[in-house]
């Protein structure tokens, strides 16, 4: 009876310092949502500020400030020219080329075949804007690094404060479990010294358990087959599961962050899916697809991670992996022609005999990618969201509907079949889709 | 009223004490487990030390083993394009244009690419001329990947640089360009006006340049003929379709005479519309398929074809002419010059006699016809060769006066009769270069090895009928280091354009006119419109015609026809369908597909009549796995021995044999397709009719033939046929009888009882497959297009001979006695008194006369994909089920293996896996070789060992089609919806759709009267049907 009373106090305590887990770990999240802080830019001059905004609306696709990119690197750029000409220059490049004005010309023999946009809509009071940024480029770039150290310090802060608090949690653990045997100690000495009996009673006069079930059959038959059936059961889970690679996150040759792209970008899935609008695989995009961003964007300048040490330079390096495959030379911005193909990992691995087809899925069905990936846009590294097996599959065809409006495919058909099944609307299986073969082949 | 004609797949059937076809009959499910692969190494097995207690252990051990290894999955690398070429989308095909022109083959097709890789040919149905691929095309998509080809330019065995190539050989050149020897190009017909003027400008630059092209099997007489009559080297083009009378005398115009591509034009007459269809009648000696598509066929030696020639010639035009015939021969040309006469305009002569007499004489009697089926004006360019200048170059090259032989396209030390000649005198040519795919016979034994491309990794272009221009483009990045024929000669005479600028600027100032180069690409055909000079050219014609006309002496071209006689027998050389002129030869699909007529796979051998059988002692017999055995026989022409295996051919004339080229490659092979024995030394002086001398030797050969497979069990009326005159005049109910069951003691319709409940199949697609038995001329295309689709794998010979073949689609052909039909009763009661009405397979004087010369039938055998299929309900795993779109399933990774649905199929259509046939040491075809793996469909599934497979209904095509109709929101237009086998099928005897659109052109076919299913009265509700085959036996 003691003993059980024993375990009893020890899933107590269990759960009492679960409970205390649970409070400081809410209460550490909290911290953490409230951590970033706000980039907060005092400018001396309003001039800079809207030039910033108008430089990254309209220059900073070709432009860099520091770094030659499809066009010159413009830091102090409004020093190198006159006033005049630049805007001349800006608002028709090719115009002051053609009237053969020298300066003009050699900039084109330096940077041709590059055609500068005209930006006739930029007012001379804008250009002055945006050469007030270019010229004077440093105010904006230490608040950003404050913001970054600010942010970078904060979840750090947070990393240490979860250790502590882990170390905190064993430290009161320990103590706990010492309390406790302590109690148990002095309990059995307060026993003792009380002359109660607790441990040698049952011994002599019963069988031993173990004898009193050999003998009794029925309770031996029973088990038998709760034995059994558990064990199917465990097996069958078992063997259901082989082959099954749900949450399979390899590691990949460069690292792409999912989270930045779809995420914090907010790319659509199909810019660099494309074809699983009319394919029947997404396709994992050709590197040319990257550089038509990439191509601009060099470095990584958005939030990091530092817990897991997905620092700026992190991220930045995976670019120069890109350039290095795709044969991008950033510096002189061309290609080299020297490429090696990224050798990915596929993550979602359908068996040969199974056919599935992304376009049926995207373009007809018009389903989210989200549907069967999960999160994407929230995930850092890609892994495999379902299980990907028949009963899935399967499952959702018997749920989903079809969707048929304006399709003037499913016209006839589910007019006739709806009436057949007595529905509005018809399930993907209601319209053959359980059959064997429509996957099988 | 109904045939009651008997049918059967062989000789063999119709002997009543034939013991083994019994048991067959009994034994259907013939194929036997392979225990002999475990157990029938006998000493192996004694000699092991391995006990009955190991070997448990073993299994054990390994069972755990392999679960426990299939629990980690491998890792899976993708790796995409760096840069994604525009026109690419990973899991989307792509089409193109191109032309096919290998010296044998012509013909404008698309090709499908997946990924960049050619997988599939298709037909292209915007070439009014050869716009379909017979069965070697639709099988050239695997030559491209054979792992045997040479991958780079070559000396002496050793690789070199192509730069290495190019100086030494413009250098000997250049020293030949003084000498008195002559340099000389041997190469395949062309057809391309670009490589004839490139060829011009090297011979310009170099001088002392001989230009000889070599057709493999020569077609001399015919172009002889075209020449005199009409001043080009070229052939005249026959439209089928457009005769009502087809008299042919030895041309296997469904086969490959004259370059072949007749088969949709002549089809498109064989199908009853209006109570007429085409009556074709036909003279030959071997059986072959324009033959066996005949409505008469007559067997005649190849000597008695010359006689019967000059006497058509003579019935046709009231003149006396010498010669004689057996009566009932004679009595045929007579009959058939009357039909000839009658149907005036709309009749049409065609020889494959190769004697320029014979060939002059054909054109003239067409002329004289005013065939409407004639066509003189544009003709067809498909050989080139000049057989006698071949033979003079050989001549030269052994005295030692040419200096340098480039080959292209052609293997002379293999198909040249006198190869050894050849061979002989290529010791004494300074330079030699073959521009090849292959190391063969040739390229060995040349100085160089010019790696040649493929041609879907080629340019080109070729004329294939006068004003019918076709493009030839590249669908794929050369796989090895290879430059084409042309490409080297640009650079030989220090033009720095490539092939392709050649091509375009040629075409675009001589050709194309003001049309565009991209349409014309995108085409593949252009036909060039010049009403000018259309005005012109028959005038041209009619004023050659008349200058020329005398060149042609019809007298004494009769005469010397009707004075043809033969001293012993005779030889008729033939190429088979599968194989042709041999080329192809490393060619798995090719050397499997089983001969349309002989249904052998994987050899050739000598056809000889039952007749000439039993006198020279020659068997064949059928051992108790179904396989054929037959004797070999010593083939002696002009002291030329070759030892051959015999199929006894019915139908063959009495006489005469039949060998077929193309077999016997022994270089550039693997070991397992080095089948046959080359019957190319037998072609002496280029003629491909030779008086023979046949020894029976000792020894038996094992055929790989599927005839005896699956007999018919005693369903006579799997194939109905009947007579036009019937046809037209009687109830359908009596030619196309539905079969009758019992029901109540009543007798009732089969198609009006069933075991089964019907399911309604009224909603959504209900896919359908016709097959008209009178359009189909058992070419076969289909059955590669078959395998290229469906990734059906090559068995290989020893399987082939147990009955394992993998074909989906198979062409079963069955002979009958024409005799059942009354008229031609009474007519064969007067011959034979035996004769009876019986209808059983009676006496022996019967079964000869059968055998003599039966009438055959095609017929393309799929999964019937039956609505109330016996299969599925057989399975005790539910691996195979309908679909509501009328599609039998079979769901492979479901499937156990049992193998109960195979042997409950009544049409015999299942295939087993008995063995992993990709990755398999074993079977060493395309399957096991990373560079034939490319040809796979990637849309179907590759089988493993121990699962059942068959045609799935092309469910892959059907559903692609379905689900572009979905993403472009639209309905399915008709003839959008096809299959592998009716999109090969040129001859439109296959027609796939979907029968609930009322509109469409299988419905209205499924109305049909002469539509029936197979066996319909054990009641399986197909959705495959047929067309009752009517032949025209109208003699008037």
């Amino acid at each position: 009876m003691k003993k059980v009373k024993h375990r009893n106090s020890t899933s107590r305590i269990l759960g009492i310092s679960l409970a205390v887990l649970l409070t400081f770990s809410t209460s550490l999240f909290a911290q953490e949502t409230e951590a970033p802080a706000e980039a907060a830019t005092t400018e001396a001059a309003a001039d800079p500020a809207k030039g910033k905004s108008l430089f990254n609306a309209n220059c900073a696709a070709c432009h860099k400030l520091n770094q030659k990119r499809t066009g010159p690197a413009l830091a102090g750029v409004g020093g190198k020219y006159e006033r005049e000409w630049l805007y001349k220059w800006i608002r028709n490049s090719q115009g002051l080329i053609k009237s053969g004005d020298a300066d003009a010309v050699a900039l084109w023999e330096e940077w041709q075949p590059s055609v500068m946009n005209s930006f006739p809509q930029l007012s001379d009071e804008d250009i002055d804007n945006i050469l007030a940024y270019t010229d004077a480029p440093p105010p904006s770039p230490p608040p950003g690094e404050e913001v970054t150290g600010a942010t970078g310090g904060g979840t750090q802060g947070s990393g240490i404060s979860n250790e502590i608090i882990l170390t905190a949690l064993v430290l009161v653990f320990g103590i706990l479990v010492v309390m406790l045997l302590l109690v148990n100690k002095t309990l059995r000495r307060i026993a003792e010294a009380n002359g109660v009996e607790l441990v040698t009673e049952e011994g002599e006069k019963r069988l031993p358990i173990w004898k009193a079930f050999v003998q009794n059959q029925f309770l031996v038959l029973v088990s038998v087959i709760f034995l059994m059936l558990s064990g199917a059961y465990f097996a069958y889970g078992y063997l259901m599961q082989v082959g099954v690679d749900q949450g399979y996150k390899p590691v990949q040759p460069i690292h792409f962050s999912h989270k930045i792209h779809a995420g914090d970008n907010e790319i659509d899935c199909k810019y660099c899916h494309s074809s699983a609008r009319v394919s029947k695989t997404s396709g994992i995009p050709s590197l040319n697809v990257c550089m038509n961003c990439h191509k601009s964007i060099p470095e990584y300048t958005g939030e990091e991670d530092l817990a897991n040490g997905y620092t700026k330079d992190f991220y930045t390096k995976e670019i120069q992996k890109l350039y290095e495959a795709v044969g991008w030379d950033d510096a002189n911005q061309q290609y080299t022609g020297e490429s090696s193909p990224v050798k990915w990992v596929r993550i979602h691995n359908l068996p040969d005999f199974a056919y599935f087809n992304h376009s049926q899925h995207v373009t007809v069905a018009g389903i989210e990618c989200q549907k069967c990936h999960g999160p994407v846009e929230e995930m850092e590294v890609m892994y495999q969201f379902s299980p990907l097996t028949m009963g899935w599959c399967v499952n959702c065809h018997r749920e989903t509907n079809v969707k048929v409006e304006g399709n003037e495919y499913y016209e006839k058909i589910h007019e006739e079949l709806s009436k057949k099944y007595g529905v509005d609307k018809l399930t993907a299986a209601q319209m053959g889709g359980l059959e064997c073969g429509k996957c099988h082949y | 009223m109904a045939s009651n004609k008997k049918y059967w797949k062989s000789v063999e059937e119709l002997d009543p004490n034939n013991s083994i076809v019994e048991t067959l009959k009994q034994n259907e499910f013939v194929e036997e487990i392979p225990v002999d692969e475990f157990l029938g190494d006998k000493e192996n097995l004694e000699s092991s030390s391995t006990s009955r207690r190991d070997f448990l252990k073993y299994v054990g051990f390994s069972t755990a083993a392999a679960s426990l290894a299939a629990c980690e999955g491998p890792v899976i690398k993708s790796i995409p394009y760096v840069v994604q070429p525009e026109q690419i989308r990973p899991g989307v095909a792509d089409y193109y244009a191109t032309t096919i022109a290998d010296g044998y083959d012509f013909a404008s097709i698309l090709v499908k690419t997946r990924e960049g890789r050619p997988i599939k040919i298709e037909n292209n149905t915007d070439a009014s001329v050869l716009g379909s691929s017979n069965a070697r095309v639709q099988a050239s998509v695997l030559s491209l990947y054979d792992s045997l080809r040479v991958q780079g330019p070559k000396k002496d065995g050793e690789y070199i640089s192509w730069d290495e190539l190019d100086s030494a050989v413009v250098a000997k050149l250049n020293e030949l360009r003084g000498s008195t020897k002559k340099i000389v190009l041997l190469t395949q017909t062309f057809a391309s006006p670009s490589t004839s003027k490139l060829v011009a400008e090297f011979a310009e630059k170099f001088g002392n340049v001989e230009h000889i092209q070599y057709d493999a099997i020569s077609e001399d007489a015919a172009l002889d003929a075209f020449e005199v009559q009409y001043g080009t080297r070229a052939f005249a083009d026959y439209d089928f379709s457009k005769a009502e009378v087809i008299v042919s005398v030895g041309a296997d115009i469904l086969g490959d005479w004259q370059g072949g591509g007749y088969d949709s034009g002549y089809a498109k007459g064989r199908i009853p519309s209006h109570g007429k269809m085409s009556r074709h009648i036909q003279f030959e000696s071997n059986m072959s398929l324009s033959g066996a598509n005949a409505d008469k066929r007559v067997p005649v030696t190849p000597s008695q074809q010359k006689v019967a020639l000059a006497k058509l010639y003579g019935y046709v035009n009231g003149v006396s002419v010498g010669g004689t015939l057996p009566s009932h021969i004679d009595e045929a040309v007579q009959s058939a010059a009357r039909q000839l006469k009658k149907a005036g305009s709309k009749g049409v002569i065609v020889t494959g006699i190769q004697d320029a007499g014979a060939q002059g004489l054909v054109l003239t009697m067409n002329k004289n016809l005013g065939s409407a089926a004639f066509d003189t004006d544009a003709p067809k360019m498909l050989r080139q060769g000049n057989a006698k200048k071949v033979a003079a170059l050989v001549n030269e090259m052994n005295s030692g006066r040419v200096g340098a032989l480039i080959t292209a396209g052609v293997n002379p030390a293999y198909t040249l009769p006198n190869a050894s000649e050849f061979v002989e005198g290529l010791k004494g040519v300074e330079l030699s270069v073959a521009f090849s795919m292959k190391e063969d016979e040739t390229s060995t034994l040349t100085n160089y090895v010019a790696a040649a491309p493929h041609y879907l990794e080629s340019w080109g272009d070729a004329e294939l009928k006068k004003g019918h221009m076709s493009l030839m483009q590249p669908t794929i990045r050369p796989l090895f280091d290879t430059r084409q024929f042309q490409d080297a000669l640009l650079k030989w005479t220090e033009n720095d354009k490539t092939y392709y600028d050649y091509i375009k600027e040629n075409w675009t100032a001589s050709i194309l006119g003001t049309n565009e180069w991209n349409k014309a690409l995108h085409d593949g055909v252009f036909v060039a419109t010049a009403p000018e000079v259309d005005e012109v050219a028959p005038v041209a014609a009619v004023t050659a015609d008349e200058e020329v006309q005398p060149a042609f002496a019809v007298a004494s071209a009769l005469r010397s026809l009707a004075n043809a006689t033969a001293s012993g027998m005779e030889l008729s050389l033939y190429s088979k369908t599968g194989m042709g002129d041999g080329q192809q030869g490393n060619n798995p699909w090719l050397q499997e597909f089983p001969d349309p007529i002989t249904r052998v796979s994987w050899d050739n051998y000598v056809t000889v009549s039952r007749a000439d059988a039993d006198r020279l002692e020659l068997t064949n017999r059928n051992v108790a796995n179904g396989g054929l055995n037959g004797s070999y026989a010593d083939v002696t022409v002009n002291g030329v021995t070759v030892t051959l295996p015999v199929i006894i051919q019915p139908g063959q004339a009495v006489g005469s044999v039949g060998v077929a080229f193309g077999y016997g490659k022994t270089t550039g092979m693997k070991s397992e397709m080095m089948t046959g024995k080359n019957a190319y030394p037998l072609y002496q002086g280029f003629n491909n009719v030779q008086e023979v001398t046949l020894a029976k030797a000792s020894g038996e050969h094992e055929f790989a033939c599927v005839q005896l497979h699956n007999t018919l069990m005693g369903r006579g009326d799997i194939i109905k046929e009947t007579t036009l005159e019937i046809f037209n005049t009687k109830d359908s109910h009596e030619w196309n009888v539905i079969p009758e069951v019992s029901l109540n003691h009543n007798e009732v319709p089969a198609t009006s009882v069933d075991l089964w409940d019907s399911f309604d199949r009224s909603i959504g697609h209900h896919f359908n497959l016709s097959i008209d038995l009178n359009a189909c001329t058992g070419c076969g295309a289909c059955v590669i297009a078959c395998h290229a689709e469906n990734n059906v794998p090559v068995v290989g010979k020893a399987e082939v001979r147990k009955s394992r073949d993998m074909h989906w689609l198979r062409i079963d052909r069955y002979y009958s006695s024409e005799d059942s039909f009354e008229e031609d009763n009474e007519k064969k009661e007067g011959l034979h008194g035996l004769f009876g009405d019986s209808g059983t397979l009676g006496g022996f004087a019967e079964m000869e006369v059968a055998a003599e010369n039966p009438q055959v039938a095609f017929q393309p055998v799929m999964c019937q994909h039956c609505n109330h299929a016996p299969c599925e309900t057989v399975c005790p795993v539910a691996a195979t089920s309908h679909s509501r779109q009328g599609q039998n399933h079979m769901a492979y990774n479901r499937c156990v293996g049992t193998r109960y649905c195979a042997n409950n199929c009544p049409y015999k259509v299942r295939r087993f896996n008995w063995f992993l046939y990709n990755n398999n040491d074993e079977f060493d075809y395309h399957m096991n070789n990373d560079l034939g793996k490319m040809v796979l469909n990637p849309d179907v599934n590759v089988r493993s060992r121990g699962v059942m497979e068959k045609c799935s209904m092309c469910i892959q095509m059907t559903q692609k089609t379905i689900l572009d109709a979905k993403r472009e929101g639209r309905t399915v237009k008709d003839g959008e919806f096809q299959t592998a086998c009716s999109a090969a099928c040129s001859s439109g005897a296959m027609v796939f759709g979907d029968v609930n659109d009322s509109h469409s052109k299988i419905a209205e076919l499924k109305e049909d009267k002469r539509m029936y299913h197979l066996l319909e009265h054990i009641g399986t509700r197909p959705n495959v049907f047929y067309h009752v085959k009517v032949r025209n036996t109208d003699e008037a």
